[in-house]
């Protein structure tokens, strides 16, 4: 599109219109998205609990999440008077804004990323790492203690999760020899003598794929690793001060987080934009809608999570992410190293 | 941990059920009725939103004898009286406080003329407070209202009282 703008612009603004054009071709679908899957999470949830969820606003409750945006627009924005006033009004701003930009490297079709760059892995870990301080800046500027008490866990059960999918992300860098998103997409194509796309369809990187799918919803602070928002214990965590926008933003970019690594589970482990079988009829189905679907189908797990498992305890959260997961991805590192030392370079070189 | 603990543990084997299980939920009809396209039936002896009845020649029923306000446990009900100008006694004033109210039905109980009553209707929900307390016009509006449902109800009731 840059080469577009060039013909009547200098090449700096060209590529600065473009650049946003894209952003905003990436960025309003997705908040459509969030809308559409808060609604498409209560419903499944719902039926799940033998209830029907929203079924009144718009034709089968399509628009209930429209009307709760409209109606969170209207309200009034509280500010508790103990509050440190700059840093309440800037956590939900970072949550959000960090559930957005790393949807920058995700690829969305063979060549068609906002961002291709080479260390496209290391930039979606520091940017979801990122998250916590929306968080953590939550509890803190609150000034009252069940936030408080919600960011100090929300900080230590992302940073332990984030141990072991650090060691899950490198055996995958191990495997494609990349960090860049698209061509770990890429590797993946042609397991078992060509007919299967995806690592996950390799026995030996199928495990990290269940252990990153559950980090994943550690991370996201869904059920059942909600812990930070337990509401009977701690009302509703790190957003109990939070009212109208501000307490909306944190919704759209919980869901935004959970989109996201539905994505991230999507491309590192499940083939991304191609085919889960490679057979000409469902090559011809372009990427992107390929990716939709897997995106789609994490996210289904995602709610059924949430329908199913009650919420873990703190210690054994804390266990699981450090006796079990920690050392679990660790040894599966030394196992993936060992095996591509074995078949691709040799013992003997 | 034996074995067979160890591979079910690793192999999720508990979370494969259980998730087997809410997934045949997910497909299973539904529990809950659409709400405000249909309900549930209600017993006669529901006891909903107030109302004060009329005879059928459209004369009042209630005769001022405050005998709901005394029994009132929540304090609810207030009422002036007066006689009218032939001569019967009326109420002039009947508010029930429906903030207060407990809806436990002991007006209707105490009431010697069946004229206060607590009709089938429980969607009377409102966006102010002071629409909740009602005076005399509201509740024989209710009456006039619901009657038809009010008196099946009684009816209905009858036999066992």
């Amino acid at each position: 599109m840059t080469s577009w703008f060039t013909g009547f612009l200098p090449f700096g603004w060209a590529w600065f219109i473009a650049t946003i054009i894209d952003i905003l071709v990436i960025a309003l679908p997705l908040m459509l998205a969030v809308a559409m899957i808060i609604y498409a999470d209560r419903k499944i949830w719902a039926a799940m609990a033998l209830r029907r969820g929203p079924n009144v606003v718009g034709p089968l409750g399509l628009l209930q999440s429209f009307a709760d945006g409209l109606k969170v627009f209207l309200q009034e924005t509280i500010i508790p008077s103990a509050a440190n006033k700059g840093l309440f009004l800037l956590a939900p701003i970072i949550t959000f804004t960090v559930a957005l930009i790393v949807w920058a490297v995700v690829p969305f079709q063979a060549g068609v990323v906002l961002a291709n760059i080479n260390v496209g892995l290391l930039y979606v870990l520091a940017a979801s790492s990122l998250g916590v301080y929306g968080i953590i800046i939550a509890g803190w500027a609150s000034n009252s203690k069940y936030p408080f008490y919600s960011a100090l866990r929300a900080a230590a059960q992302m940073v332990s999760y984030e141990v072991s999918i650090g060691f899950v992300l490198i055996s995958v860098v191990l495997w494609a020899g990349s960090f860049n998103l698209s061509t770990i997409v890429e590797a993946q194509k042609g397991l078992w003598g060509g007919w299967l796309n995806g690592f996950g369809f390799n026995p030996l990187l199928f495990p990290m794929a269940v252990v990153f799918l559950i980090s994943s919803m550690a991370e996201t602070q869904r059920a059942p690793f909600d812990l930070t928002e337990a509401e009977s214990e701690l009302v509703a965590g790190y957003q109990t001060e939070y009212s109208s926008m501000s307490f909306a933003l944190y919704w759209l970019g919980e869901y935004a987080n959970v989109i996201l690594m539905s994505a991230l589970n999507a491309v590192l482990f499940w083939g991304g934009y191609l085919a889960p079988i490679n057979v000409w009829w469902l090559n011809w189905v372009p990427g992107i809608i390929w990716l939709f679907i897997k995106i789609w189908c994490f996210f289904f797990i995602f709610s059924w999570v949430k329908a199913t498992v009650p919420r873990y305890r703190y210690d054994q959260l804390m266990r699981l992410g450090w006796k079990v997961f920690l050392p679990l991805s660790l040894f599966w590192v030394f196992l993936v190293s060992g095996f591509l030392m074995w078949t691709r370079v040799g013992f003997g070189s | 941990m034996s074995v067979g603990q160890i591979i079910k543990s690793f192999t999720l084997w508990e979370f494969v059920k259980a998730h087997w299980l809410t997934l045949r939920y997910f497909f299973k009809p539904k529990a809950t009725i659409n709400y405000p396209f249909e309900k549930n039936p209600i017993s006669p002896r529901f006891r909903g939103e107030h109302a004060l009845r009329r005879y059928p020649n459209g004369e009042e029923r209630c005769i001022a004898c405050k005998l709901c306000e005394a029994i009132c446990p929540a304090l609810a009900i207030t009422i002036e009286a007066e006689p009218r100008d032939d001569g019967s006694r009326r109420t002039t004033r009947y508010d029930i406080d429906m903030t207060k109210c407990i809806y436990c039905g002991l007006c209707q109980e105490a009431c010697p003329v069946d004229a206060i009553v607590e009709g089938p209707n429980f969607e009377f929900s409102t966006e102010t407070r002071e629409e909740l307390i009602y005076d005399k016009a509201k509740l024989l509006d209710n009456g006039d209202r619901w009657e038809r449902a009010i008196a099946a109800n009684l009816a209905a009731d009858a036999p066992y009282r």
